[in-house]
């Protein structure tokens, strides 16, 4: 049964239309690709999840229908953001921006710092005075600290330093092996969604046209629809 | 620069000082004056937690302050001429306990804290100051009506109340109450800043929507901290009409809620003893200056103008630097 079930999903930006007709679906434990060029609907696509924009469609996760819901009640059920371009807390520091997200679970401030050594360095240090890598660090701990059942990350790695972007995807496939979370992720790099990645969805102009294995992702269908 | 912890404890330690001298030198007027800045500053402390944490800018704070006020005048008013407050449908009667006053006092700011926050939050920005102003003369203008609690002249309270162990009458006892109020609501701030719930209001004031996004519900974080805020001033009204034996519309009136506000911009926003030291000055200036001249207000506008353009964190912000994470 899947955790996350997106059917026909339609949104829209006041009058301008977004999303046509989206459906994915996400397993417990599965790590999902959304795929697709710039301006395809992919951070659309998270924004509908996460309750930020409203939509029309099906909309289930865990068996809840979310499109009732506030975005906050759709993270309280357990869906964990990072979203794109870091946004932290910038006037708090580390700690604290891990501390005011942090709601009951296995993820505390030792398994956050277990996972980014380096966050346990910079702990009280003010987010706005860390690096980009830094700070998407926090933003995934703090994600982390709600104790998702499905963490979605929106371009994590983008603009990041080679060095950092490695960290960072070691720390997805951490996640996938050892605590078996659900994770959507969206990135450009085809190489690494490959490795950690078990299924993929594209998108294109708002709608889903390639959902299957990421072993089927034949370099032809990516080179047509996402152009790499 | 020093650290905003050590400039913290020297300002208590000096309001604390200032009284102790004067009780040794009999000069009883100064404790008064240290009293009422002690009071202002707690109406302020309370202020701050709705403002320097939350970003709430209420221009009707004077509402929480007018209501711990009347809360004290009519339950000592009923006390004094031997009248219950009410007799149906049960019977409640006046006192001049001080501790039951603030009991009362709390619980009634408290009350209209969360009635006033419910509707004002719907809105943000220059709406929710109006929102709340146009509260605060609803308050302003119901108390002057209300005759049988002297309308516009106000209610004038003979007697000090009682607190258990000690002469009220005496000032430095008094302050002592004030002042000892005043450290704990400190330390509640502090406690309170640095708790999960402060952090998250914090996070809720600069970016509301991404704290959704982490399962926090950014209106009613501010709901919560507005309703800490009122009871906190409200208790800071009782004091104050306990200080003076008097309680009129003044209290509700927006001049209030802007001093209140100049006490927290005077000293720092957001700062743990900004308001402390924002109402310390103030209260110098209004002595001082106001022995020389009914428009001391222009040295007050003068020296506002003087914080904004060049200490934006305040006398406190320039005294100890830009806050420091963990200080």
């Amino acid at each position: 049964m899947s955790l996350l079930t997106l059917q026909n999903v339609k949104a829209s930006y006041g009058s301008s239309k977004a999303l046509f007709d989206v459906n994915l679906t996400v397993s417990e434990g599965e790590v999902v690709a959304l795929m697709g060029r710039n301006g395809m609907g992919k951070s659309t696509t998270v924004k509908t999840i996460c309750r930020m924009i409203p939509a029309s469609g099906k909309l289930i996760f865990d068996g809840q229908d979310l499109s009732s819901l506030g975005s906050h009640q759709a993270a309280r059920l357990g869906i964990g953001l990072v979203p794109e371009g870091r946004r932290c807390f910038a006037d708090l520091t580390v700690t604290e921006n891990l501390v005011a997200a942090s709601r009951h679970g296995p993820w505390d401030l030792a398994r956050v710092a277990a996972l980014f050594p380096r966050l346990d360095e910079r702990k009280h240090q003010r987010a706005n005075t860390l690096s980009g890598g830094e700070q998407q660090m926090v933003a995934v701990g703090r994600a982390l600290m709600t104790n998702p059942r499905l963490l979605i990350l929106d371009e994590a790695t983008e603009g990041l330093a080679p060095i950092i972007r490695q960290e960072i995807w070691e720390a997805i496939a951490q996640l996938k092996n050892e605590t078996g979370m659900a994770i959507i992720v969206i990135d450009k790099s085809l190489a690494e969604l490959g490795q950690v990645c078990d299924r993929a969805t594209i998108l294109e102009r708002g709608k889903t046209v390639w959902d299957g294995a990421m072993t089927d992702l034949t370099s032809d269908i990516s080179e047509r629809l996402i152009g790499v | 620069m020093i650290r905003e912890r050590t400039l913290n404890g020297l300002v208590l330690v000096l309001l604390l000082a200032v009284p102790l001298w004067a009780m040794f030198n009999d000069q009883p007027f100064t404790i008064t004056l240290a009293t009422r800045a002690v009071i202002f500053a707690l109406a302020a402390v309370g202020l701050n937690i709705a403002l320097g944490l939350g970003g709430l800018v209420s221009l009707g704070h004077a509402a929480f302050f007018g209501i711990g006020g009347y809360a004290m005048g009519i339950l000592a008013h009923h006390a004094q001429t031997y009248t219950p407050v009410m007799e149906l449908p049960f019977l409640i009667e006046g006192t001049k306990s001080m501790p039951v006053i603030w009991l009362v006092a709390m619980v009634t700011s408290g009350i209209a804290a969360f009635l006033i926050g419910i509707l004002s939050l719907r809105t943000a920005g220059v709406y929710f100051i109006m929102i709340t102003l146009a509260f605060g003369q609803m308050f302003y203008f119901f108390s002057i009506s209300w005759a049988a609690y002297g309308g516009e002249d106000g209610l004038l309270i003979y007697v000090r109340n009682d607190f258990p162990g000690l002469n009220t009458l005496v000032p430095i006892n008094f302050f002592a109450i004030c002042f000892t109020i005043l450290c704990l609501v400190l330390l509640l701030n502090g406690l309170l800043a640095r708790s999960p719930f402060g952090l998250a209001l914090n996070a809720a004031r600069q970016a509301p929507q991404r704290v959704q996004t982490v399962g926090l519900d950014p209106q009613r974080l501010k709901l919560v901290a507005f309703v800490i805020s009122g009871v906190i001033t409200g208790l800071a009204g009782a004091l104050f009409a306990d200080l003076n034996r008097f309680v009129s519309p003044t209290m509700f009136s927006w001049q209030m809620s802007g001093e209140i506000m100049i006490f927290i911009i005077l000293g720092g926003n957001a700062r743990l003893c900004g308001p402390v030291v924002g109402a310390v000055v103030f209260v110098m200036l209004e002595h001082f200056l106001g022995g020389l001249s009914e428009y001391w207000h222009i040295y007050l506008g003068a020296l506002l103008l003087l914080v904004v353009f060049f200490a934006r964190g305040g006398l406190v912000g320039l005294i100890a630097g830009r806050e420091v994470a963990h200080d």
